[in-house]
């Protein structure tokens, strides 16, 4: 891992590309306009089906409860043979063994939050011992948060330091590297924690925790898209994006994928390379896939609780 | 002294403008009428609209010729909205409905004038406000009534104490009555959510003035945004959407168009929708246009078997 990126020159991340905020506004705000229908409508809500990180991250988390949304993600709707299963189920370090337990061999991978989620203010021991724990009970795909007060102060280094020690920890598992730009404040900060996760060896890098408002937004999402973009031109590396919280509605979800595709291309469109992180999103997603197939508006309560 | 002058002559020359002022014909600021979803009044989603005319050929106003993407959203905040309204103290509700009647009455001239506007006489609005006024304090009566009537309290042969009790069915869709476009519209929005239940209601497309502006009058209320939407357009568009939404779980139609009576039934069966026909109801009579019985028709009974000790030897019937 070391050697992979000490091959790739690391830039002066305090010269990071300014983000022009009117400007970046009034681009994601065009991909809202796109009209998607019928069949390109459909392919689309599978796609993003196909997508979703299923999370469940609350205090009051049980064995029973990661069991039945494990068991949810292999079932999304029964009554709706074909569909595709989501990409992965999110969950705290303490269920990943229940997780992977109850998804087998079903493909689904298991991502697992680390690091002191979700603020990240612990020691660095503390995180990686967290982050190890995590991939010895099974996990497929690592979550980190950055430390948002060491970046926020302008130590650049530590955060990046950091990040690769987390990822080198990960071993096999693929590293998430969440930056909650909820804290950060401004697009240009988004974009240089971006450039920061990416060059520290992030395979993902990802809005929000989910934990405090805003979440992921369209706007910060195309800049999160853009750097991932000036990257893989830069050093020929693709990343994964995950933008996650605040995406319910299958609408939305349609809008991100028009983003994606205008910004980065079709070698993005699928779970390998973008997540939306989500609980609430597979069932809407599910009632419009019905509804399409049905003509018919359908009702939550033919569908399985979140 | 120079600067007393001035302000005399300026003075003098106000009051001459005064004396002066002729009344110019004004150019009247006509209302926008716009449809009624969530406590808000947004345009229809379609952008489409129509322009109703009264017997004497006058233009009525531009009208939202609701969409059936208008439909669904007005589904969605009804369904937000149950959970609130249901949950409500049924006095509350009765409270509700009360001040929802005197919010009428507040603005008695202006439903009289719309209904004039669509063809009716001084003296036909005027009754038909009146009515409409009572019908709500009516049913603002029933709220925490009703209860009593239609619940029971069941002789099972074991030991159990067995009771039903009726409670609000969820979202109902409502083509309100075409022809007596306030009364009707009140008398089938007023037991609906006097129930506890949320609607969806589409108004009078040929006297759609009095639907518009009953939403206003809800809108100052104290009723939660959602518990009534209202939209205009045509029955015929909107109906069938209504009757195979999977989140609808009653449906009220009042005219006698059979075709439409058949295909609301058959589209209902999808969910077990309740289809409320009123087709032979006379508003205007008290007798046969106000009862508790269309408060029942939008609930479903609910029994419960609760465990009890034999209470027989006491002589207890239950």
């Amino acid at each position: 891992m070391i050697a992979e990126t000490s091959t790739i020159k690391i830039p002066n991340f305090s010269l990071s590309p300014r983000v022009d905020q009117v400007g970046i506004e009034e681009r994601a705000a065009r991909f809202t306009k796109r009209s998607i229908k019928k069949e390109s409508k459909l392919n689309g809500l599978l796609l993003a089906l196909n997508m979703i990180d299923l999370t469940t991250l609350e205090g009051k988390d049980t064995d029973g409860k990661v069991k039945q949304l494990c068991y949810k993600a292999q079932h999304l709707h029964d009554a709706y043979p074909g569909l595709p299963t989501v990409a992965a189920v999110c969950v705290y370090p303490s269920m990943v063994k229940v997780a992977k337990q109850a998804l087998g061999n079903s493909g689904i991978k298991v991502a697992s939050v680390a690091t002191a989620f979700p603020s990240g203010q612990s020691t660095r021991d503390v995180k990686i011992r967290d982050t190890k724990y995590a991939v010895a009970n099974g996990a497929d795909e690592v979550d980190m948060v950055i430390s948002r007060g060491k970046f926020l102060m302008g130590e650049y280094n530590f955060v990046f330091d950091e990040i690769a020690a987390v990822k080198e920890a990960c071993g096999s598992a693929r590293l998430k590297v969440i930056l909650e730009t909820g804290e950060l404040g401004s697009y240009d900060k988004v974009r240089r924690a971006s450039d920061i996760a990416m060059y520290a060896g992030a395979n993902f890098i990802k809005t929000s925790t989910g934990k405090i408002s805003p979440a992921a937004t369209l706007p910060v999402t195309l800049v999160m898209l853009e750097a991932i973009r000036d990257f893989y031109y830069e050093t020929g590396k693709m990343i994964a994006m995950k933008p996650a919280g605040g995406i319910s509605k299958s609408k939305l979800a349609l809008h991100y994928l028009v983003m994606l595709k205008e910004t980065l291309g079709d070698a993005w469109m699928n779970n390998e390379w973008f997540r939306f992180g989500a609980s609430s999103l597979a069932n809407d997603l599910l009632m419009q896939i019905v509804k399409e197939k049905t003509g018919v508006y359908q009702s939550k309560d033919y569908f399985s609780i979140d | 002294m120079a600067k007393t002058t001035i302000k005399k002559s300026s003075l003098h020359i106000s009051e001459n403008g005064l004396e002066n002022h002729k009344p110019e014909k004004r150019l009247e600021v006509l209302k926008t009428y716009k449809i009624y979803i969530g406590g808000q009044f947004p345009r229809t989603e379609s952008g489409r609209y129509y322009v109703p005319v009264n017997a004497k050929g006058e233009k009525l106003a531009n009208v939202c010729l609701s969409s059936r993407k208008d439909v669904r959203d007005a589904v969605e905040s009804a369904r937000n909205a149950f959970g609130g309204w249901s949950a409500r103290a049924a006095f509350n509700r009765g409270q509700i409905l009360y001040r929802i009647a005197e919010m009428l009455e507040g603005r008695k001239a202006q439903f009289v004038d719309e209904l004039m506007q669509q063809d009716a006489s001084r003296a036909k609005a005027g009754h038909e406000v009146n009515l409409s006024i009572d019908r709500l304090i009516y049913y603002a009566g029933w709220c925490d009534k009703y209860q009593q009537i239609f619940s029971a309290v069941n002789p099972v042969a074991s030991s159990h104490f067995n009771f039903s009790v009726p409670e609000p069915t969820g979202v109902v869709c409502i083509i309100a009555p075409q022809n007596d476009s306030l009364l009707g519209l009140v008398s089938v929005i007023a037991p609906v959510i006097a129930g506890g239940n949320t609607c969806v209601v589409v108004g009078s497309y040929a006297k759609p003035l009095c639907c518009v502006t009953f939403a206003e009058v809800l809108n100052s209320s104290d009723l939660p945004g959602g518990v009534v939407n209202i939209l205009t357009g045509k029955a015929s568009e909107l109906a069938p959407w209504m009757a195979d939404h999977m989140d609808v779980n009653a449906i009220v139609y009042c005219e006698k168009d059979e075709a439409t009576q058949k295909m609301l039934k058959e589209k209902g069966s999808a969910n077990v929708k309740r289809a409320l026909i009123y087709d032979k109801v006379n508003w205007y009579d008290d007798a046969a246009g106000q009862s508790p019985y269309f408060i029942n028709d939008a609930q479903e009974i609910k029994t419960t078997w609760h465990p009890i000790e034999n209470i027989g030897g006491a002589g207890s019937k239950y």
